[in-house]
């Protein structure tokens, strides 16, 4: 798979990595930008704001201990609101980075290298993200626990019927894969790392977690096809995750939860809005880093693609779910679907629509695609309507469901909304950490790119 | 206790406090802690808490909770038994096992009116409410502030010390004084003595007061209550006396009910519903039913059951009533509703049902309407048959209107020298033109006796704490005057008194008690040999056989009309009704009665200003719009709310909120009408103001949603449609047959299988099963701003549904609680099994297993699982901890909860089966629920015995599944809806 | 084979041969290979297939691990779900079957990935003797560069064929930028 690639990208808008560069050139660029590159204003100014932020969840959270999840707006009927949304937005935007290191892996996809190893850490963000909150929604969280199939005295274990239990297995074992396959992308690089540091206790440091890696050809070989185990281990693995989170409603018999096409369109809104966030973290990294020379337009151009793509799906996906409210001929269904569109919430459905079918349809030009500026405004408008997507799901569908008797409203409270900015705090700080101390493109996939990456067939002249 | 001469005691602790006062008072006791008596004292009283005094910790604690209890002089009342003895229901007291509760019969009078009851108590702990099965007013039922008295006894806010101008006094300091002031009165015969008191019933209270008449031949005694002023001057209006009606609704086969919420509500009430039902219901063979009108000025749930219900303004009730008396009595038709449909459909039905039918006026209308009322009974040949009258059950009856104004006539000549209230709470439900507040203080010494610090107390110098009716001795009688021995549970919590040791205080034993009394009363009534057995038997049966009065004959003549406020004038019209459950007031306190849904608006801690649709857009207002209401020459606020089926044009004020002084539950609940209402016409009024102040005032209700949304949650239909097809019902829904499913059939219910049936026809929406279950199952009050949220957490609720036309709709009522499915949806989703289906088929919620993720509520179809989003359940009030059921886990933060068909009652029943080597028998286990409805609505029992009436009922043409297409396949089912409309009067939106 | 004493004085981990390019390397390597040595190593800064062939890298033991790591995963999945609802803790829970396998698929398959996914990175590593912080290689001053944008030919000492002089003089016909001496 990391065949020297003969680049047909001439006729594709700008290479995957511009002229002029070369093994050592790359090499000391993105290394650089940890070893050497001076700590900016910048960066500092952006880790104190996002360092803030990640105080917000930590009060919300001490508060939620305190008193219990009361502090929440949540009640009967919607006895699921904030932390369920952002659960399956955070999960959802960690798919792009598993989806574009194993998937675009397999379909040798070869721009994939310069974007891999940002997307696989946001990946792991994002989960870490997600994880937080089936622990901080149960009503005794110090109970949490109790989610795992430990061995105890009592004899008691999970009831493997539940989807909620389906969710502990599929997030930790994400996670758990990501991790891995991120850190063995990473270890060639620790060694590069390791060989350019000048101080000794950079060296040390890389060095330990690099695992000693020196570049051997025996090495290479055992760790290209662990590689490719693993990306053919983790395609099956990111779509079923988000599959799972979709059982977590598909599963009940609630009107708008109780619904077959939720996991394949899950995993399209999972992708697109995971794109959208690569996209809106790129975007801002490759300018302040200059580095507009390896993440190239195109890549913006054919993550773009991609999100207009999984946009189409995501939409058809409400087309259908509106069908099938009207084919049903259930009256249950059938009201679900007129509530989500003329009910007390139809403003956030019809936000929804704007920002996932028709704003989405702008990246049918190409000028949209390769203005990196607009083609930004265009990936937060994404993220804001996939979150929407989940507020829909998850609270218009509880608040009026069977007897009408006991419907009711939901409204968030400051602790709900300071539990969601907390978590993007959390989320931004921890890119924040990852771009300063690890090269945030996979070095050693980027040599592959290079014109000194060809093997001539003949021997070498004596 | 000992009263071993070195060692401390009570007394001497009492006298010790005498001295201190105020912040003094709780320096002393620590001074008293120090006292080398104390410890050993302390062990002799307390041994449990005694280990606490090691540590200073504990030590504080323990004077906090011992601070309010000492001074209350009942060191151990909490659970010390009575020192009299009394007599328990099935098995003396010494039999008593730890764990296994027995049952004392006792009532709880109300409003004067005995409520026949069981009291359940641990350990000497009252804890539940039960109907007493064998008394005729009883029958097992109860009512809704009978069931929430429990919650009375042990409200933290009673007041708990006897006081002098805000200084704690003891009762012997007290008796000190009083006694100097009737020394005076000695002289001037008690002509400076006057005693206000509530509606006196209690033959022993009543007797005692002629001794103190006696006594002082110039002391005078008056009565007077907020209400029920309507039907006692109504009865002597009409036939020249004072009487009391007993109604035979089983006899009955058209009854109208004018403005009248019978069924359980006031007098009787839980009988009445009994006997109505028995007419209504189609279970078993029965084929037939009774046809019902009602006449509203606004809805009550008891119109709801109406086949016909018609809106009519509070001015046109006494016109319609005698326009109706007049068409009965040959005239043409005439008054207002005279051209209706309806109203020639009900004078055809009555003059067809002579003899056979009931009219019966409500509570809050006037005298001159519950006169006019009697007359048509007669002229329908109904007295004597359905409705019978005895002497009245009040030894005194008098017109208090009348009564209240000599007293103030006399405080205001300024000669009452010794004012005694007992009881009541008249400066906060007096009209304020009268202003009793100021004449009261016009008397030199003021003695109240009243169970809270309110509005009456606060200018009263003495003010005693009266015992609860579980605290006390007495006797009181039921709505046919069957009288009940009333027997202490326990002993005073807060060293309270009772109007009987209060009125002993007059003679020359001070210090007799409510027991003495009580007994020698009755020991000076009784005839017949051996009073003792007498005597036990009535205790232990918890009333005096046939001491039902007898029927006499009197015949009503047609009272001229009254002047009055009549009709006319512009405005809107006001009318005044008493609070279904804190009645006038007296209740507001309770937090279960606060936070009980209203029947009809579904409310909970605040009154309303009720009106219609039309009402409401003519005022430009909708609902939690604060108005304005002028009358009177008074102003009140109050929040809009609309309901159909309210007349237009008059809105529908309840009495009994905007408390200031009644405690932490009743402060600021609603707002107070009082003052709009005047003595001259304290039933309605014309001519009001209303006016929008353009903000909002938040009003907690339970529901939001009344239209069905083309669903059918509830089945109902007509009785022809019945008698063409018995299962027309179940045609209305598709319930999946078993089998149905890729799952092979894994579980058979051998053994038990519990199952539920609730009878639709049957409900009245009285809200009583959800107090049951509330005080059973040790039910957190949630307060408003919850309420607001929907974190409500009643397991049973009664949800009400409209059908037909917006402003004249159908209501429906339907009792929902976890219905126990055999396919639990919230089950199959919940991560750690903590709910799971038993053997027999019950749902189960495993508390200590619940990490609280709650999807099992968004799974559950039927919304009936309730969550702990906070710390709801009070662990805070040491009284309050004494009412919990011991059977029922107090739940804490962050579980789920829900209806367990009471699975302590469940098991308690076959534990007791199992010992004796039997089964269960059909009717053995009776879920709180199902057994306080007074009308009998719900049946639970095993549904694998077909001989069960629970099996019986199921098998009934009528019995549907609710939400049965979801193959739930719940435990609980119902059992459809049946009315009885007129085919004439057939609204033509029915069943849409 | 005979033991120069310098040896004794210097001892030797191998010879290396630094290339400039990756072509240089695979036919430097291939030569290698043909020339009758074993025990010799090249290093590049990135993977380069045509090494597998030059020098004859066929090791699939990495993915029959992870076969079986994953079939392991799989049959835990399944078993811990079965065991737990028929077995440890059997309950009517919403009427569904002790065995409701539809539902136990999830937990299956998850299982499956993440026993199969850490056999083959833990495999990996192990079978690549990592982690070793230290070797002889490191010690060319020039060797960082393998990270970097150059390319090694190490043959080592303890090869058979291994002769000092000789195996110096056949690098050196390999054309490389330059040979060095990898200390032990």
């Amino acid at each position: 798979m990391a065949q020297p690639v003969e680049l047909p990208d001439r006729i594709e808008v700008g290479p995957v990595i511009d002229e002029g560069h070369s093994l050592g050139s790359v090499s000391d660029k993105i290394a650089g930008i940890v070893l050497k590159r001076k700590t900016t204003l910048g960066w500092i100014l952006g880790f104190l704001v996002s360092f803030s932020l990640l105080q917000a969840l930590m009060a919300a959270a001490t508060w939620l201990f305190v008193k219990g999840v009361g502090v929440w707006g949540i009640n009967i009927p919607v006895g699921w609101g904030f932390a369920i949304v952002n659960f399956v937005w955070w999960i959802g935007i960690g798919h792009a980075g598993t989806l574009i290191s194993a998937i675009l892996l397999l379909l040798n996809q070869s721009w994939r290298n310069a974007i891999n190893r940002f997307a696989e850490a946001m990946t792991l963000f994002a989960v870490m993200c997600a994880g937080m909150f089936p622990v901080l929604h149960t009503g005794r969280p110090w109970l949490a626990y109790w989610l795992f199939p430990y061995p105890n005295t009592m004899d008691l274990w999970p009831q493997f019927r539940s989807p909620l239990v389906w969710d502990v297995f599929a997030v930790s074992t994400y996670f758990t894969i990501s991790l891995v396959f991120w850190y063995v992308g990473l270890m060639p690089d620790l060694a590069t790392l390791r060989d350019g540091a000048v101080q000794r206790w950079k060296q040390v440091i890389y060095g330990f977690f690099s695992l000693g890696w020196r570049n051997s050809a025996r090495h290479w070989q055992r760790y290209e096809k662990a590689s490719l185990l693993l990306a053919g281990l983790a395609t099956p693995l990111v779509l079923s995750v988000h599959t799972v989170v979709s059982f977590d409603f598909a599963v009940a018999i609630l009107p708008g939860w109780h619904t077959t096409i939720f996991p394949p369109y899950f995993v399209a809104g999972a992708i697109y809005s995971g794109f959208a966030m690569v996209l809106t973290l790129m975007i801002p990294a490759r300018r302040f880093y200059g580095l507009e020379d390896i993440i190239t337009i195109r890549h913006l151009n054919n993550m773009a693609k991609v999100t207009l793509a999984t946009g189409l799906i995501v939409g058809y996906g409400y087309i259908t779910e509106a069908f099938f409210g009207y084919y049903s001929a259930d009256i249950y269904e059938k009201f679900e679907t007129l509530n989500r569109m003329g009910g007390p919430y139809a403003p956030f459905y019809w936000t929804l629509v704007l920002c996932n079918i028709i704003m989405p349809q702008f990246l049918w030009f190409k000028r949209i695609r390769t203005n990196p500026l607009v083609l930004w405004f265009f990936s937060i408008v994404v993220n804001i309507g996939m979150w929407l997507e989940r507020f829909v799901i998850v609270v218009v569908s509880l608040h009026r469901d069977f007897l009408p008797s006991s419907w009711g409203m939901y409204w968030p409270t400051i602790w709900d909304w300071a539990v969601l900015i907390g978590t993007i705090g959390f989320f931004l700080t921890a890119v924040f950490i990852f771009v300063r101390i690890l090269p945030m493109i996979t070095i050693f996939e980027l040599r592959l790119l290079l014109p000194g990456a060809q093997v001539k067939k003949e021997p070498v002249a004596r | 206790m000992s009263e071993n001469s070195d060692s401390l005691n009570l007394t001497s602790i009492q006298t010790k406090l005498e001295k201190a006062k105020g912040a003094g008072y709780w320096r002393s006791l620590d001074e008293l802690a120090s006292v080398d008596g104390f410890k050993d004292f302390l062990h002799r009283e307390f041994p449990r808490q005694a280990s606490e005094w090691i540590d200073d910790e504990g030590r504080r604690n323990f004077l906090k909770i011992m601070g309010a209890s000492l001074a209350l002089a009942g060191l151990s009342a909490c659970t010390k038994q009575p020192t009299e003895f009394i007599m328990p229901y099935v098995e003396a007291p010494e039999q008593a096992i730890p764990g296994k509760p027995l049952f004392y019969a006792t009532a709880f009078p109300v409003a004067g009116v005995a409520n026949p009851i069981l009291v359940e108590a641990h350990e000497f702990r009252p804890t539940k409410v039960e109907g007493n099965p064998e008394h005729p007013a009883s029958m097992g039922s109860t009512d809704v502030p009978t069931q929430a008295s429990i919650l009375g006894l042990y409200d933290p806010d009673r007041l708990q010390t006897v006081n002098f101008i805000g200084e704690v006094r003891s009762y012997p300091s007290f008796l000190q004084s009083f006694i100097g002031a009737l020394a005076k009165q000695q002289a001037k015969t008690g002509s400076g003595i006057r005693i206000l008191t509530e509606t006196v019933t209690s033959p022993t209270l009543y007797a005692q007061m002629q001794d103190v008449l006696k006594l002082y031949p110039g002391a005078k005694w008056y009565q007077w209550e907020p209400t029920g002023h309507g039907r006692r001057m109504g009865m002597q209006q009409a036939f020249g006396q004072f009487l009391n009606p007993v109604y035979k609704f089983d006899q009955a086969e058209v009854v109208l009910s004018i403005d009248g919420n019978f069924l359980g509500n006031g007098p009787g009430g839980v009988r009445y519903a009994r006997d109505f039902v028995s007419k209504r219901t189609l279970r078993g063979e029965n084929k037939t039913q009774s046809r019902f009108y009602a006449v509203e000025t606004t809805p009550t749930s008891t119109g709801c059951k109406a086949d016909h219900r018609q809106a009519i303004k509070p001015s046109e009730v006494a016109g319609f009533v005698r326009g109706l008396a007049a068409t009965l009595g040959g005239a043409g038709a005439s008054g207002p509703l005279a051209t209706t449909k309806f109203y020639s459909a009900l004078v055809k039905d009555l003059q067809a049902a002579k003899g056979k039918s009931i009219v019966i006026a409500g509570e809050d209308q006037s005298p001159e309407v519950h006169a006019v009322v009697h007359y048509i009974n007669q002229v329908l040949g109904n007295n004597g048959t359905t409705v019978t009258f005895t002497q009245p059950i009040e030894p005194k009856p008098a017109d208090q209107w009348a009564d209240l104004t000599a007293l103030l006539a006399d405080l205001h000549s300024g000669q009452v020298d010794l004012l005694l209230i007992l009881g009541g709470n008249p400066v906060y439900c007096a009209p304020p033109e009268l202003n009793l507040r100021g004449a009261i203080q016009m008397a030199k010494m003021r003695v109240r006796l009243g169970d809270h610090e309110d509005e009456t107390s606060e200018i009263c110098q003495w003010n005693i704490p009266a015992t609860h009716a579980f605290e006390a001795w007495s006797d009181a009688p039921a709505y046919d005057g069957t009288v009940s021995i009333i027997q202490p549970l326990i002993a005073p919590l807060y060293g309270g008194k009772s109007a009987h040791e209060l009125l002993s205080a007059f003679t020359e034993t001070p210090e007799k008690s409510s027991y003495e009394s009580v007994r020698d009363y009755w020991r000076a009534k009784h005839t017949g040999t051996d009073f003792e057995t007498w005597w036990k038997h009535s205790v232990h049966d918890g009333f005096i056989k046939d001491s039902a009065l007898p029927a006499v004959n009197a015949t009503a003549k047609l009272v001229a009309p009254a002047g009055g406020s009549a009709a006319g004038g512009s405005g809107y019209e006001i009318s005044f009704h008493s609070d279904p459950y804190i009645l006038d007031g007296r209740y507001a306190n309770n937090a279960w009665l606060q936070e009980m849904p209203r029947p009809v608006s579904r409310l909970t801690w605040d009154n309303a200003v009720i009106v219609s649709q039309k009402t409401a857009d003519d005022l430009k207002v909708t609902d939690e719009d604060l108005v304005a209401i002028d009358y009177n020459g008074h102003t009140v606020w109050g929040a809009i709310w609309r309901i159909p089926g309210q007349p237009d044009g008059s809105v529908a004020l309840s009495m009994g909120y905007g408390r200031k002084r009644s405690g932490r539950a009743g402060n600021g609940a609603g707002f107070d009408v009082y003052p709009l209402r005047p003595a001259s016409s304290p039933y309605f009024g014309t001519g009001a103001i209303v006016r929008k102040l353009g903000e909002k005032f938040r009003l907690a209700a339970v529901q939001h949603h009344f239209a069905m949304e083309g669903r059918k949650p509830v089945h109902a239909g007509t009785l022809d449609e019945f008698k063409q097809d018995p299962y027309f019902s179940q045609k209305q829904s598709e319930t999946p047959p078993k089998g149905l499913t890729i799952f092979p059939e894994t579980w058979k219910y051998e053994g038990y299988a519990w199952g539920m049936a609730i009878d639709l026809t049957a409900c009245v929406g009285c809200n009583t099963c959800v107090v049951a279950c509330q005080s059973e199952n040790n039910i957190a009050v949630v307060g408003k701003e919850q309420v607001l949220n929907t974190r409500e957490m009643h397991w049973i609720r009664i949800d009400r549904y409209y059908k037909g036309e917006p402003d004249e709709p159908d209501m429906y009522f339907q009792p929902v609680a976890c219905v126990q499915c055999e396919n639990a949806p919230c089950e199959v989703v919940c991560p750690v099994a903590a709910t799971e289906t038993d053997a027999e088929g019950l749902n189960n919620m495993v508390y200590n297993r619940c990490v609280g993720t709650r999807y099992c509520s968004n799974n559950c179809p039927y919304k009936v699982r309730r969550f702990n989003f906070l710390l709801f359940s009070d662990w805070e009030s040491e009284s309050v901890k004494l009412q919990r059921n011991p059977d029922v886990t107090v739940r804490s933060r962050g579980v789920m909860e829900k209806c367990s068909y009471c699975v302590q009652r469940i098991n308690y029943a076959k534990i007791t089966a199992e010992k004796e080597d039997r089964k269960v028998r059909d009717g053995e286990i009776v879920p709180a629920c199902a057994a306080a409805c007074p009308s009998q609505a719900i049946m639970f029992g095993d549904l694998n015995d077909p001989k069960s009436r629970v099996s019986e009922w199921k098998r009934h043409s009528l019995n549907y599944s609710l939400l049965g297409e979801l193959d739930t396949r719940p435990r609980t089912t119902y059992l459809t809806e049946i009315r009885n409309p007129n085919p004439e009067v057939q609204k033509s939106e029915k069943d849409s | 084979m005979s033991v120069h004493s310098v040896d004794v004085l210097h001892p030797l981990y191998g010879l290396m041969a630094e290339f400039e390019t990756a072509g240089e390397l695979v036919a430097a390597a291939r030569s290698t290979q043909e020339a009758g040595f074993r025990k010799f190593d090249a290093y590049s800064p990135f993977p380069i297939h045509d090494l597998d062939d030059a020098m004859d890298l066929h090791d699939n033991r990495v993915s029959l691990f992870t076969l079986i790591g994953g079939m392991v995963g799989a049959a835990t999945g399944f078993g811990l779900c079965s065991w737990v609802e028929a077995v440890a803790l059997p309950l009517n829970i919403g009427g569904r079957p002790f065995i409701s396998a539809p539902m136990y698929i999830p937990i299956t398959f998850e299982l499956t990935v993440l026993f199969g996914g850490l056999t083959a990175a833990i495999s990996m590593i192990i079978m690549n003797g990592l982690p070793l912080p230290y070797h002889p290689v490191f010690n060319v001053e020039r060797f960082s560069n393998a990270s970097r944008n150059k390319f090694f030919l190490c043959i080592e000492s303890d090869d058979p064929k291994f002769d000092r002089l000789a195996t110096a003089g056949f690098l050196e016909s390999l054309g490389p930028e330059e040979i060095a001496e990898v200390a032990r």
